[in-house]
């Protein structure tokens, strides 16, 4: 090995806490950026090869029922290439020894077949057999919830009849990558569950023998999608079609595409600031290092080693430290990215996941960083290629110190001299004290992006469950039905209070703009379903016009006052015009709003209601349930509680991987800045420090002096930081938002805590650390050695 | 004052102190049986070429190290036998020191270094009055980047002796000046020595300067080869080198 290459291996030994430090800053950047592109890639092409093999739809629609020589007129819709209709029914299901509720989607299944279309990936057991009435296959989600097994039976209460089903296999499918119970929030496997019965028996137990009620087609190459779902409407109206809509509005694939735009966000940003603090790092250090050397430096050339030469041998301390980075990035980024498209598997329902790690991602992820690093080092590197060797054998100026503005002001007299050498040592060098302050602001800011979620989480379920939805259980009426139904609910024992709604499936338009949803209409004055303002104060529902999702009127650009089209895809499907009269805070879905009686009267139907909403008595809470499931009308019972709580023990394993890695992402910046920062001080105030020991300072006064000022920066970053925190959710709420769900910016102060708390460890960390350098100060070779 | 009065109260007793270093995988044997009294008030050269062992002695004197064998008694107080704090209690409230580099803070004017070392002491003289002993005065608010050499090391002069020390070691103070500027400085420190009475001891290699003192301490190879009493003192600006 050249004596050279031998001198920068012992550098990087002599300066390996820090190389460390660096290399981990390095190490995040690169991670996090493979970790979010191969997770990226990895549920995009599982998403992609899942929805080819397994034939997902492109086109859906559901209907009232309509015979099935209608499937001919649908196939011959120009651009359809296969047609499946189906028989799909909502339902309550019962499984032993469980008390909570359940519900359900039973979907028609053509015998020995795992379907046309949305064919399903059978993981356990066999198909359904001809003559069977009782089989079902049930997803694989919802078995492992229960620890349901082959053979084992359910009831379902079917149109009022309760029936036992046997389970012959288990399975995924492609359109419930996402299962979310109708109404709900998060996905909850305990309470909601999909499962497959042979279309014969379902058809008989639901009247729709010879018909369907649901369909899904593709579409071939040359389709115009639009053209098909208008085609296809037409065809349904007389039949009570609600609408087909495109894949894209199809809600299960929805939610993997806003996860997929999440993940791209993350790719990009991230990455962005750890590169950033990498580079200021490499800046700060090798400068440092460069000042310390300026005399080897000098001799080098003095002996013939080129300006070039030099140079390199820089640049080679910065690419090892660098190539150290990406090389345990890139595994840590793998290990984090499988973690997290297992993390995936668990919260959507894929039967595989093909972990793909492109070439490319690790490519660009090692070029970013040694890009990055050369630039943040050109600076020092470039002024040990122009240092005149005679000049670097002369010690360089003494630092020249100001008296500080604080001082200039009049305040000098409250300062001890180690305070004032603090002080002056800070504004000396502002712009260097200013980018320490940034870096670790930076690092408090990224960790409360991971717990944010949680508390977003929370602001999410009180919003809606506590504020505004305060019902205990929802009942769904087979078809809208007379309101003096909901008697028969009042007087079930433990039923404190009830009250009807009425929904629709609507299109609204304003201007050009239009989107699906359904119109509630509810009871003013409700005291379960209530609306609430920005402030979250509850607005009263005036008798006439609609009050809508703030969301929504964002989207649409429509304003209290203006007029906003519904056609409505039921019944009669009228085509109303209604005042918008204010817009109401809500954080899911984008629905619209009006007193019942009033839409009764839009929809020219007598006093009728499509379910209940019911306030329980706790201790009644599963009799009520059972007294539901017997009613032949109800075909659903939701209970919103249950899956709140089932949804936070999903979530616990998410949180807690997020919480791990922003802590781990954080505190290595943290780390980073300020040991770095730290031993560069007490590298250039070495012989300072060592004098003071002399003069008598003890090892505490000494290490205030070194240690006072990162203390200071760091109590100035910690309140940029969360300025900083803030900003980044406010972007990542942003980012996220969707007609979906939004994700309210609120920050509970464990988040502060928790971010400040990762900040000052870290800050404790490094000064412990750096202690026993400060016990090692020689003081004998201070004294005779020149600066 | 007159050492020959005060000759009886010892201040530093030295017996037998040796030192050796390991430097590597060779033993340096610094100090070798030093046997040395120093005494209340005077002004002691310790003289030798580099390498003789008088810095080490200076250090362990200073409390900045300790001997591998021997004892050094400073007053009643065995310092061989102190703790690191208990050295640091001594460095602050007893010894002042010179370095033969300053050693000033260059974050902090003059009055604000010797300021550094009065705010910790218990007796201290105001750092202006210790500026004015030797002749800085009208240079309080100046940066060590604003001063000359010269001034930089009455300075520190002024640093050493603001607390009232006891004792004030100088390590080649004179060492980084030239002949001219070394004489302001030397000055400063028999003014010191003269008015205040703290028992003073100088390293150097310079002979010039030992006409100055009280005694000259010899030292060569770790050992003190002579110690001689000088007849009269020789003030710092008839000296030459």
């Amino acid at each position: 090995m050249l004596a050279i290459d031998i001198k920068l291996w012992r550098e990087l030994w002599r300066m390996r806490m820090q190389a460390i430090a660096i290399a981990m800053v390095i190490v995040s950047g690169v991670a996090i950026f493979i970790m979010s592109l191969s997770t990226y890639d990895s549920l995009y092409e599982t998403r992609e090869s899942y929805y080819r093999e397994h034939h997902f739809a492109e086109v859906f629609a559901s209907l009232k029922r309509a015979p099935l020589s209608v499937a001919k007129r649908i196939e011959a819709i120009p651009g359809v290439d296969k047609v499946e209709t189906r028989v799909v029914a909502y339902v309550n299901i019962d499984v032993e020894d469980y008390l909570d509720p359940i519900s359900g989607h039973l979907i028609s299944l053509p015998e020995n077949s795992l379907g046309l279309l949305n064919r399903l990936y059978l993981r356990d057991g066999r198909m359904l057999e001809p003559g069977r009435d009782n089989e079902i296959i049930i997803s694989q989600e919802f078995a492992d919830a229960h620890h349901l097994q082959l053979g084992d039976k359910l009831r379902a209460v079917i149109n009022g009849r309760s029936k036992t089903l046997t389970i012959v296999g288990s399975g995924f499918s492609p359109e419930y990558i996402s299962q979310i119970a109708p109404g709900a929030m998060f996905p909850d496997y305990k309470s909601y569950g999909v499962m497959w019965m042979a279309r014969a028996p379902l058809a008989s137990a639901f009247d729709m023998a010879g018909a369907f009620n649901n369909v899904t087609l593709t579409l071939s190459q040359d389709a115009n999608e639009q053209d098909v779902i208008d085609r296809l409407d037409d065809i349904l109206k007389p039949y009570g079609g609600t609408g087909a809509y495109a894949r894209k509005d199809q809600l299960s694939n929805r939610f993997i595409a806003e996860e997929l735009k999440g993940l791209q966000n993350m790719a990009t940003m991230f990455p962005i600031i750890f590169f950033g603090v990498a580079a200021f790092l490499l800046n700060v250090v090798i400068s440092r290092l460069i000042s310390l050397e300026r005399e080897q430096i000098s001799i080098l050339k003095a002996f013939g080693y080129s300006n070039l030469d030099v140079g390199l041998h820089y640049s080679k301390l910065v690419l090892m430290i660098v190539a150290l980075g990406i090389v345990i990035g890139i595994f840590l980024g793998i290990w984090m990215g499988v973690g997290l498209s297992h993390l995936y598997m668990d919260i959507y329902s894929f039967p595989f996941m093909h972990y793909v790690l492109e070439p490319h991602v690790i490519a660009f992820a090692a070029l970013v960083s040694i890009l990055v690093a050369m630039i943040g080092t050109l600076y020092a590197v470039q002024k040990a290629i122009k240092l005149p060797p005679a000049q670097g054998m002369r010690p360089e100026q003494p630092t020249v110190y100001r008296i500080t503005l604080i001082e200039r002001l009049g305040l000098q007299k409250r300062f001890s001299q180690p305070s004032r050498m603090i002080l002056r040592h800070i504004e000396r060098r502002p712009l260097k004290s200013f980018l320490t302050t940034l870096g670790i602001a930076m690092s408090c800011g990224i960790m409360m992006v991971g717990s944010f979620q949680e508390s977003a989480i929370n602001e999410m379920v009180d919003v809606q469950y506590n504020l505004s939805q305060r019902e205990d259980f929802m009942a769904l009426f087979s078809e809208p039905t007379a309101h003096r139904a909901l008697h028969s609910l009042e007087s079930l024992q433990g039923v404190e209070h009830a009250e009807g709604f009425r929904n629709a499936s609507v299109r609204l338009k304003f201007e050009h703009r239009s989107y699906r949803t359904s119109i509630s209409g509810i009871e003013p004055g409700s005291q379960l379903v209530r609306l609430l303002d920005q402030e979250l104060k509850e607005i009263k529902l005036p008798e006439e016009g609609v009050i809508i999702t703030d969301y929504l009127a964002q989207q649409l650009h429509i304003q209290p006052g203006d007029m906003l089209t519904v056609e409505v895809l039921e019944g009669n499907r009228p085509t109303l015009q209604i005042p918008v009269v204010g817009t109401a805070k809500q954080y899911l879905g984008m629905n619209v709003y009006m007193q019942r009686s009033t839409l009764n009267r839009l929809l020219k139907e007598g006093d009728a209601i499509s379910g209940a909403y019911l306030k329980v008595d706790e201790h009644y809470r599963k009799q009520v349930y059972a007294k539901l499931k017997e009613m032949p009308r109800v075909i659903g019972a939701v209970e919103q509680r249950s899956s709140v709580e089932g949804f936070y023990e999903m979530m616990d394993d998410t949180i807690l991987f997020f919480t791990f890695i922003s802590t781990l992402l954080g505190g290595s910046i943290a780390f980073g800045v300020i040991y770095n920062s730290i031993r560069i001080a007490l590298s250039e105030r070495n012989r300072e420090l060592a004098s003071l020991r002399v003069l008598g300072f003890t090892q505490g006064e000494v290490a205030y002096i070194l240690l006072g000022e990162l203390g200071l920066l760091t109590l100035a970053a910690i309140p940029i930081g969360f300025l900083f925190g803030i900003g980044l959710c406010a972007y990542l709420a942003l980012k996220f938002e969707s007609d979906l769900y939004r994700i309210p910016l609120v920050l509970e102060p464990d988040v502060y805590a928790f971010a400040a708390s990762v900040v000052i460890v870290s800050s404790l960390l490094s000064a412990i650390l750096i202690w026993r350098n400060i016990t090692q100060l020689d003081m004998v070779a201070v004294l005779k050695t020149k600066e | 004052m007159n050492p020959s009065s005060t000759s009886q109260s010892v201040v530093f007793h030295v017996h037998d102190v040796t030192k050796t270093y390991q430097m590597g995988e060779v033993q340096v044997h610094a100090l070798r049986g030093i046997e040395l009294d120093l005494y209340q008030g005077e002004l002691a050269v310790l003289l030798g070429a580099s390498g003789s062992g008088k810095s080490t002695l200076l250090n362990i004197l200073g409390g900045l190290d300790t001997p591998t064998s021997g004892q050094v008694l400073y007053g009643a107080h065995d310092l061989t036998q102190a703790s690191e704090s208990q050295l640091t209690e001594y460095r602050r409230y007893h010894v002042g020191f010179v370095f033969q580099f300053y050693n000033l803070i260059p974050s902090l004017t003059a009055r604000e270094n010797v300021a550094v070392v009065t705010e910790i002491a218990r007796n201290p003289m105001p750092p202006e009055e210790a500026l004015a002993l030797v002749g800085l005065g009208e240079r309080l608010n100046h940066f060590p980047a604003q001063l000359s050499g010269g001034e930089q090391q009455r300075v520190a002069i002024a640093r050493a002796i603001a607390k009232n020390p006891d004792v004030l070691l100088c390590d080649e103070p004179t060492g980084a000046l030239d002949s001219q500027t070394g004489i302001l400085v030397l000055e400063a420190l028999q003014q010191v020595n003269k008015t205040l009475g703290t028992t003073t001891a100088i390293i150097t290699h310079n002979a010039g300067i030992a006409q100055m003192a009280d005694r000259v301490i010899h030292l060569a190879d770790g050992r003190i080869t002579d110690i001689h009493r000088n007849a009269s003192r020789v003030d710092p600006r008839e000296l030459s080198w």
